[in-house]
């Protein structure tokens, strides 16, 4: 009689503590906490955080940021990494750029596919050499980053393309809003349409889920019939492509080109993915967590001037955050797979 | 075997690639020789031709530098004589150091820097001194033992006054302004910051507060935040006046594009091709004028310095007077950290009754 | 994720010259040659004996991160952080100089910093293994040069020239020789070594193959990896000792980029940073390649961003060759 009883007690206490380990477990909630938990300190130092033009403007400055993030998460998925997207970003913005200045492409819509397709094919080649040249990811996108940019200055003479020199129709689109009839800025609205469509993809598409089989585990994925090497290739292309929207859109927003453009931005892309939960070794991630890891990379960009914080210390506050969120997101899964443990063992 | 081949034809590419590229880029070289000795120029061209000058800029892909670089090679290539630009990849100072190694190990006669450190430099200068090259500083300075002139763009009180003085004029007397400048290590923004303060101390401007000096790095997009972050911080903000030509421009499009063109303006140093957009007298322009030199002028006496310092016409000692070609006789004065400088001349005002003019110029 | 190749240890491998040749050092030297060839071609004043020291002393306080970073690469890792910390010991130093500090204690400090860098990159890392090391040293990169800039705020701290015999670590030489030189040659040799004659070599290489098994075979896995990581940083912080000697002076700014360099020397060298593979000589000839590479482009006055394309063609087409032809030999 006891024994059953206590395997009662035993199996209604875990059913509790089990609700609660699910909310701090669920890596997106937690994610979430941890952003509004920021948001109202930062409002309580300083009122204006909140406004609608600050997070109108930090959207709009960071959606080249997000956007690369979703490249980047499905190249992290498949377990391997980008480093050359900045160099990508730069030579694709500065191409489309370079044409609108001599007079070549006066339509915003044809410089945006231009830059597009550059990107892509950047993405391409750089796929190619990881699949068919064998060659380790960090390897050569570490390699291409420095040839990219350096093509990148040789191909524009180390000028900078000037504000006068862009037509003014294409200089308008990161402030207009005519995409939604004017309800959202350009910016954010092509923001939004990538999150939404990489959702639907990852979650409910046949290739969402190959590209998480490769991650997790590539020998098994290999077996049962997917071709990892057609997929590579095409996450790749695709963080070329993503790199060429970006490029057309840092050129529309800062309304130049300029050969050192984006320098660095690959290391905010990589920290928002992981501050989202995407693992590096492949197969962990979500688009909802890389949506709130680059917000919250974004609002700790933001917010930390506003709050009189020194630009000097912002870095420092900044891989601080990395290396907490990196430490947390491995306690949380220690805690997911005892927890499952624990449930088989009971 | 098939290994030895393809491990030979990867050398051969890369080969040919390299050799590619040393030999058609000879506009990225910079290493171009003039034979003509029929030039126009005001020194003795027989000694000036075969003689080898060399300039540093602060980085590359900067159009300031470029048109500096221009002019500088402009001149020495009309006197006969070869020219070499150096870019570094980055406005930092170990490029620089490296740079000016080579230079040393290929024997030139001549170095001009416009140095991205005061003191860093000097070790290097200092050996390429005592190799016999004569060094001058263009542009932002280097410490005085590192140099023995420097070829100032325009009188440190002056560009103070110049800039004060227009704060003044748009804020209407009185009113909350901002600075938006480079680097905080910068030489030269620090000195016309320096000199602004110290002007502002007069009766005349005392309305006028000087509400916070922002660093945008001289990068494009951090300027662009910083400009916003002030915008934010300051909603009475009525001048920004930023003495660098990347966050002028940067912080112009962040005004008009805020719509606040009307209640806040823009000046400062801008270079004209870049501000073209943004001067106008009306509401939708944020910036009423603003204030420069002539880069393309600064690099040009430069090099007639470095050509004088060569031909042994000057030693950089204050009050010795050389002929600069076409623009003139000049004379070096002391400057105030100890050492010796030439100016340029005074700041240009532009406007939108010449902004048409000079945009294509530079 | 890679699969890992066999190694097939034959002890009775005949030692032909064939083999000697089809060696990827040997390919490296052939390069070495070419590259020192082409030099001298281009410009007329490469070849002269003071000339050539003088030229590596531009990439020998690089080279020194690229010592450790071998061991890091073979043992399938990766430390992204050292640049950051070379910027943050350089700037401790100077601090400390500034401060009052004798000269040669600060030289201590610095080292320490540097290790201590290291030794937290290593105790993370090992505390919770399931953490990729791209990831976390990306996170103190961005954290060391942070503090770096939060200390000196993009002023430099200088003031180093005026201790001589510090200034003479960089700028001094016996003869034509660099003391950094000889002091790179030494460290060189005791790495290599340490690598290939020492038991804990052999760890190394066994942790690099297949960690799980290595553990099974009774080698203390994390030990290793944290002596590695911490030994990655002090190294730093003896290129942060040249480096500050070079300039007199330090700033937050300096040392961008040196992570990059320091990996592309080791995998221009052979090892594959899959891990378990490689070896040390050819490290140390292809850290010359690419010093005398850039130096001799330098010295025509090349665009210094054809010679990143250059470079980094080198380093994509250097690596890729041997996976375009069918493996006959297995190392």
């Amino acid at each position: 009689m006891e024994l059953l009883l206590l395997r009662e007690m035993r199996c209604v206490n875990l059913e509790k503590k089990w609700v609660f380990k699910k909310l701090f477990a669920s890596r997106e909630i937690s994610l979430l906490l941890v952003l509004v938990i920021l948001c109202m300190f930062f409002q309580y130092r300083n009122s204006s955080f909140l406004s609608v033009q600050t997070i109108i403007d930090m959207l709009k400055n960071y959606s080249t940021t997000m956007i690369l993030s979703l490249g980047m998460m499905c190249v992290l998925l498949i377990g391997g990494i980008d480093i050359s997207i900045g160099s990508t970003v730069a030579f694709s913005g500065m191409c489309s750029a370079l044409l609108m200045r001599d007079g070549i492409l006066s339509s915003t819509f044809l410089s945006f596919v231009v830059s597009i397709l550059i990107g892509l094919a950047c993405g391409f080649i750089i796929g190619l050499v990881i699949t068919k040249g064998k060659v380790l990811p960090i390897i050569t996108t570490l390699g291409f980053m420095n040839i990219i940019r350096g093509i990148t200055y040789l191909v524009s003479n180390s000028q900078w393309v000037s504000a006068y020199q862009i037509p003014e129709s294409f200089k308008k689109f990161a402030q207009e809003s005519y995409l939604t009839f004017g309800q959202i800025n350009n910016m954010i609205a092509i923001t939004a349409v990538c999150y939404i469509i990489f959702f639907i993809i990852m979650k409910w598409t046949r290739l969402g889920r190959k590209i998480y089989a490769i991650g997790s585990n590539p020998e098994a994925a290999l077996i049962s019939g997917i071709k990892i090497n057609r997929v590579r290739l095409f996450v790749y292309s695709l963080m070329g492509a993503l790199c060429g929207l970006a490029g057309a859109l840092w050129v529309s927003v800062y309304a130049s080109a300029q050969g050192d453009m984006a320098t660095g931005i690959e290391m905010d892309v990589i920290a928002s993915c992981v501050l989202g939960g995407v693992s590096l070794s492949g197969g962990r991630g979500s688009v909802v967590g890389v949506f709130l890891g680059g917000l919250t990379m974004a609002i700790i960009s933001k917010a930390l001037p506003l709050i009189g914080i020194s630009a000097y210390w912002q870095s420092m506050i900044k891989g601080a955050v990395i290396i907490l969120a990196i430490i947390m997101n491995v306690v949380t899964q220690r805690v997911i797979a005892k927890n499952h443990q624990k449930l088989r063992e009971a | 075997m098939k290994r030895v081949l393809s491990l030979l034809l990867g050398m051969v590419m890369m080969a040919a690639l390299m050799t590619g590229c040393s030999g058609n880029d000879s506009k990225d070289t910079e290493v171009t020789k003039t034979s003509s000795s029929e030039s126009v120029s005001n020194q003795d061209s027989g000694a000036t031709s075969g003689r080898t000058f060399a300039i540093v800029v602060r980085s590359a892909g900067n159009p300031y530098a470029e048109k500096e670089a221009s002019g500088f090679r402009e001149v020495i290539e009309e006197a006969g004589g070869t020219c070499i630009i150096k870019y570094p990849e980055s406005a930092t100072v170990e490029g620089q150091i490296t740079m000016i190694n080579e230079l040393v190990a290929q024997n030139v006669d001549a170095i001009a820097i416009a140095s991205n450190d005061y003191d860093a430099l000097q070790p290097a200068l200092e050996a390429a001194m005592k190799a016999g090259i004569k060094v001058s500083s263009v542009d932002s300075n280097v410490n005085a033992d590192s140099r023995m002139t420097f070829v100032n763009q325009a009188g440190v009180d002056e560009i103070g006054q110049t800039l004060m003085d227009a704060v003044y004029d748009i804020a209407g007397g009185e009113g909350q302004w901002a600075i938006l400048s480079a680097t905080s290590q910068a030489a030269n923004q620090n000195s016309w910051i320096e000199s602004m303060k110290s002007i502002m101390t007069e009766d005349k401007y005392l309305d006028l507060e000087l509400a916070e000096i922002a660093y945008g790095d001289d990068e494009y997009q951090k300027s662009v935040d910083e400009t916003q972050a002030l915008l934010q911080k300051y909603p009475g903000l009525k001048v920004i006046c930023a003495p660098t030509t990347v966050g002028i421009m940067a912080a112009a499009k962040v005004v008009k594009d805020q719509g606040l063109a009307g209640t806040v303006k823009v000046t400062g140093l801008g270079l004209p091709s870049e501000m073209a957009d943004y001067i106008g007298d009306d509401e939708e322009s944020p910036t009423p004028y603003m204030f420069l030199w002539n880069p393309i002028d600064v690099g040009r006496l430069s090099a007639y310095t470095s050509i004088a310092l060569v031909n042994g016409d000057i030693t950089g000692a204050a009050g010795e007077t050389f002929i600069a070609g076409d623009m003139g006789e000049y004379e070096i004065i002391e400057s105030d950290d100890g050492g010796t400088e030439v100016i340029v001349g005074p700041p240009y005002k532009f406007d939108s009754s010449n902004i048409d003019e000079w945009k294509d110029v530079y | 994720m890679t699969t890992k190749t066999v190694r097939i240890i034959d002890a009775t491998k005949k030692k032909s010259l064939k083999q000697f040749l089809l060696r990827w050092e040997s390919f490296l030297i052939l390069i070495f040659i070419l590259v020192n060839i082409m030099n001298s071609i281009i410009s007329t004043n490469y070849l002269s004996v003071s000339g050539l020291f003088l030229a590596t002393s531009s990439f020998v306080e690089k080279a020194f991160i690229a010592l450790p970073m071998a061991y890091v690469l073979i043992l399938g890792e990766i430390d992204i952080s050292v640049g950051s910390t070379v910027a943050l010991s350089a700037v401790i130093l100077s601090i400390s100089y500034n401060a009052g500090i004798p000269m040669g204690i600060c030289i201590i400090i610095c080292l320490l910093i540097g290790a201590l860098c290291g030794f937290i990159n290593g105790f993370i890392l090992t505390k919770f293994t399931e953490l990729a090391p791209m990831i976390v040293t990306l996170g103190t990169m961005i954290l060391y040069r942070g503090i770096a800039e939060a200390i000196l705020e993009s002023n430099a701290s200088g003031g180093l020239n005026s201790v001589s015999w510090f200034s003479k670590l960089y700028w001094g030489t016996i003869g034509p020789v660099p003391y950094m030189l000889i002091i790179f040659i030494i460290m060189a040799i005791i790495f290599g070594v340490v690598l290939h004659k020492t038991t804990f070599g052999r760890r190394l290489y066994a942790i690099g193959s297949n960690r799980i098994m290595a553990a099974y075979a009774g080698i203390h896995v994390q030990g290793t990896r944290l002596f590695v990581y911490t030994l990655t940083g002090t190294f730093s912080a003896v290129t942060a000792i040249f480096l500050a000697a070079r300039m007199g002076s330090s700033r937050s700014n300096i040392a961008l980029g040196y992570e990059m360099e320091a990996i592309s020397m080791v995998v221009l060298g052979g090892i594959s940073s899959a891990g378990g593979k490689g070896n040390f000589p050819g490290t140390v000839i292809a850290i010359f390649i690419v010093g005398f590479l850039r130096y001799g482009l330098g010295l025509i006055n090349v665009h210094s961003q054809v010679m990143s394309v250059v470079i980094g063609a080198l380093l994509i087409i250097a690596v890729m060759l041997p996976n375009i032809k069918p493996q006959k030999v297995l190392h």
